[in-house]
């Protein structure tokens, strides 16, 4: 696998997997938390990334 | 003040049960009676630090002249008895080269730090402090 994007999701999956396993007891509370940890990595790369993108290397 | 019979024990069990949890991804949690938390980091943490390896990531040595590797090397030790068991089967020599040579990197250091705060959970479960 060498997408950039799939590599991020398959990270921020995982760390949100376990950061969710850890701070929350509830499984709707994880599913909530973990959820929006997971969108926040998400998006905010997507939006990291487009902002870059006029710099040049 | 000397410590007790009791609280002796009780601190050596501590003592287990955080190499328990370092050594084997939610043993812990497992031991403490967190099944489903346990399940988790046991599938969730090894599987993490698999795709690190299979995207050609390095087990860094502990290089005490460079203090990045040698922060590296802690964080890859995290992840206990399967850091140890991927050493011996010869993975992880990492090939610089790779377009997912970072990408690895990234997921072997985040799994064994991830353990780490696994770790440290288990210990303040066992406290009652959670």
């Amino acid at each position: 696998m060498r997408s950039h994007l799939l590599l991020l999701i398959l990270f921020a999956f995982f760390v949100s997997l376990v950061f969710a396993a850890i701070a929350k007891d509830d499984v709707r509370e994880q599913i909530r938390y973990g959820g929006a940890m997971f969108a926040g990595f998400v998006v905010s790369a997507i939006v990291l990334g487009w902002l870059m993108y006029p710099f040049p290397l | 003040m000397r410590a007790t019979a009791a609280e002796e024990s009780q601190s050596g069990n501590l003592v287990l049960l955080c190499l328990a949890s370092w050594a084997i991804p939610g043993a812990g949690h497992l031991w403490l009676g967190r099944r489903n938390k346990g399940l988790v980091f046991l599938v969730a943490l090894p599987l993490m630090f698999a795709v690190g390896l299979s995207l050609r990531g390095r087990l860094f040595p502990f290089d005490f002249s460079d203090p990045l590797v040698l922060l590296e090397a802690l964080a890859d030790f995290g992840m206990g008895a399967t850091y140890f068991l991927s050493k011996a089967l010869g993975y992880g020599a990492g090939d610089v080269r790779a377009v997912t040579y970072e990408y690895g990197n990234a997921f072997l250091v985040v799994a064994g730090l991830l353990n780490l705060l696994v770790v440290i959970d288990a210990y303040d479960i066992a406290l009652g402090r959670k």
